[in-house]
């Protein structure tokens, strides 16, 4: 068991909370940097895949983590930052220039999106924010001439500074791109949190009566997380698509806004490592599976045990299962075994448990 | 007079719509949550009615087959909540949209598993055949469509009006803590109301799979509903199945009058208009919270 004494308000405003937790965290970070000479090139791009579902993650935690707004729509966003990323650059324009400024693009649409949808909440929120995934599927279509349509675009070559940066090619530079941009959004994000922006973002999320009644105006702080949310999600959907090498309208399509949604869940909502043991799950889901069919047509001798569809089953059932049994997600479960083993023995199974409310509604008839 | 045609398979397709929506706000009426399934609910009944009724399965009679399907989907409406649902009471809204946008794909899964992909068409003994009004020739599908709906809907109305047991549904959303204190069974209204939620969902499937081809995902015409529910106003029966018209309606105007790639868009872009415009819907039934 660790006391960590307080001396100032400081304290509760630093990055971490005591050195050994710094150590742990910097052990990671090293780990990462080596770990292009660690794994082989296939492993490598699943490396590079599950950092780019940890940034959409980080994204959407934002919103649904920390502000308590559900989107249904998100997979919109990483569409809108992946387009802005490719025309821009089949249009001359340096990459450390289109990737920077199609984050900024989707960060502007979503606050101009979110201004009219913010004012709905809870349910009518999502159904909103899933109208609006299922509209960008069309939108893609309509605006051919600029994005494709149907075809879809293929990502074209770019370097920064000269240096070319290709999946295939160089992959070792591709993950470094993505862990650069997963750590500058990591960074900002942990700031965001520590400053009063983040504070009122919880406030809303807890209770919206009580943030007013602190002098947070809601509705601001509401765009503004949609928008740093869709943002950083746009960042993400550049990189998937610069990664996946072509696109079209249903690579961004609506399956794809509710799996990040759940695999938020999954993580744990409410914290930054949520995203990332969610993304964890995602990257590893497809490649488990193969390996538990290849187990079991082994095992029982019945080969080509293929059923389709059979990923988003499990995941499915997955999720099912953190629901009833850990809402808090992966991170939650994580949080309480080192709960147990810090006090041990003096572990409660209540400790944890959330209080559960009775419904009440709105509605008069 | 290919007006009236229009109109009339418009309305047939809205019907179906609304039926759905109307699964959505029975659901939304009684527990406060949103059943993100309910598509793929009507899905599971028109397979479980498929299977039953066509010859190359079960062959059994149509008219036995409805109600044995009727009765399969009531069941399981009531085990999933008892089973599964009742499980998260208490907990925020939004573990049960995610909880049901699971069990959503599960039941695509598993129906692709069993009935596999390739699209199915129901076998009925009204297939086919036309009524004739006038010069007017309207499928007789598409016009018992509309009167089962409409009958459906308007039973469904008088139970929560006039039936105990459905101001009881009522009463159980609005404050479940009043509702235990009167002497409610809150659990066990909630599992039928999801009982009731599969039997609509099973009378829409048949409808739906008697007028075309369904396959595992036509569940995805939920987010079709859930435009309807919304316009018509969350949580208002009428409401529901006059959003649904409105989305039917819509739909093959827009084909018409639209070149093509917008008129997709239409019934969604009505439904922002509604949100932001007026959030609560045509049927208003919110009022603002108070402290």
């Amino acid at each position: 068991m660790r006391f960590v004494f307080k001396r100032s308000y400081n304290d509760d405003l630093k990055l971490f909370k005591h050195r050994a937790q710094m150590f742990w965290y910097l052990a990671l970070l090293v780990f990462v940097v080596a770990l292009p000479w660690l794994i082989d090139g296939f492993l490598l791009g699943e490396a590079t895949n599950i950092l780019i579902w940890a940034i959409a993650g980080m994204g959407l935690m934002v919103l649904a983590g920390h502000t308590g707004q559900a989107s249904l729509g998100h997979a919109a966003f990483m569409a809108l930052g992946c387009y802005a990323t490719v025309i821009m650059l089949q249009r001359g324009v340096p990459f450390i220039i289109a990737f920077p400024l199609a984050g900024l693009i989707s960060g502007i649409a979503g606050v101009i999106i979110a201004l009219p949808v913010l004012r709905l909440h809870g349910i009518y929120l999502a159904i909103a924010t899933l109208a609006i995934s299922v509209l960008s599927e069309d939108f893609i279509i309509i605006a051919a001439p600029w994005t494709g349509g149907v075809s879809g675009l293929v990502a074209p070559q770019f370097d920064i500074f000269g240096v070319d940066i290709n999946r295939y090619g160089t992959p070792i530079l591709f993950y470094f791109l993505t862990l650069v941009v997963t750590l500058l959004v990591l960074g900002a994000y942990r700031n965001i949190l520590r400053a009063p922006l983040g504070r009122a973002f919880v406030a809303v999320r807890d209770s919206e009566i009580s943030a007013q009644a602190m002098g947070i105006n809601i509705t601001k702080t509401k765009a503004i997380s949609f928008g740093i949310s869709c943002a950083i999600v746009g960042l993400a959907g550049a990189l998937l698509g610069l990664f996946a090498g072509a696109f079209n309208n249903e690579t961004f399509n609506l399956v794809l806004s509710i799996q990040l949604l759940l695999m938020i869940v999954i993580g744990g909502l409410g914290s930054i490592h949520g995203a990332f043991f969610g993304a964890l799950v995602i990257g590893f889901l497809p490649q488990g599976i193969a390996l538990s069919r290849d187990a079991i047509s082994n095992a029982f001798g019945v080969s080509a045990l293929t059923i389709p569809g059979i990923e988003s089953g499990v995941f499915a059932l997955i999720l099912i299962g953190f629901i009833l049994f850990e809402p808090t997600g992966i991170y939650g479960r994580w949080i309480k075994i080192r709960t147990y083993f810090e006090l041990f023995p003096f572990y409660r199974k209540g400790m944890f448990k959330r209080q559960k409310s009775y419904l009440k509604t709105e509605r008069m008839k | 007079m290919d007006l009236a045609q229009l109109v009339i398979s418009g309305l047939a397709n809205g019907s179906v719509y609304g039926l759905i929506a109307l699964g959505f706000v029975l659901i939304y009426k009684a527990t406060e949550a949103v059943n993100f399934a309910q598509g793929d609910f009507m899905m599971l009944g028109a397979f479980i009615t498929v299977w039953l009724t066509n010859s190359e399965y079960m062959g059994i009679d149509f008219w036995i087959a409805v109600p044995i399907a009727i009765v399969i989907m009531g069941v399981f409406g009531y085990l999933l909540d008892l089973l599964v649902i009742r499980r998260l009471f208490g907990q925020p809204q939004i573990a049960v949209v995610i909880l049901t946008i699971a069990i959503g794909f599960i039941l695509r899964f598993l129906v692709g598993a069993i009935w596999k992909h390739d699209p199915k068409l129901l076998e009925t003994p009204f297939a086919g055949q036309e009524l004739r009004l006038g010069e007017l020739v309207l499928g007789f599908e598409e016009v018992a469509v509309i009167i089962v709906t409409l009958l459906l809907t308007f039973a469904l109305f008088l139970f929560f009006r006039q039936a105990k047991l459905g101001k009881a549904m009522q009463a159980a959303s609005q404050n479940q803590l009043a509702a235990y204190y009167v002497g409610i069974p809150v659990k066990r209204i909630q599992s039928l109301v999801w009982a009731l939620a599969g039997v609509v969902a099973a009378v829409a499937g048949v409808l739906f799979a008697s007028k075309g081809a369904i396959d595992p995902s036509t569940g995805l015409l939920g987010i079709k509903a859930f435009a309807a529910a919304v316009i018509g106003g969350f949580g208002s029966l009428p409401g529901a199945l006059i959003g649904g018209l409105i989305i039917g309606l819509i739909e093959p105007f827009a084909a018409y009058a639209l070149p093509s790639g917008y008129s997709q868009i239409a019934p969604y872009a009505v439904m922002l208009l509604v949100l932001i415009f007026r959030p609560a819907g045509l049927f208003s039934q919110m009022q603002n919270k108070k402290v």
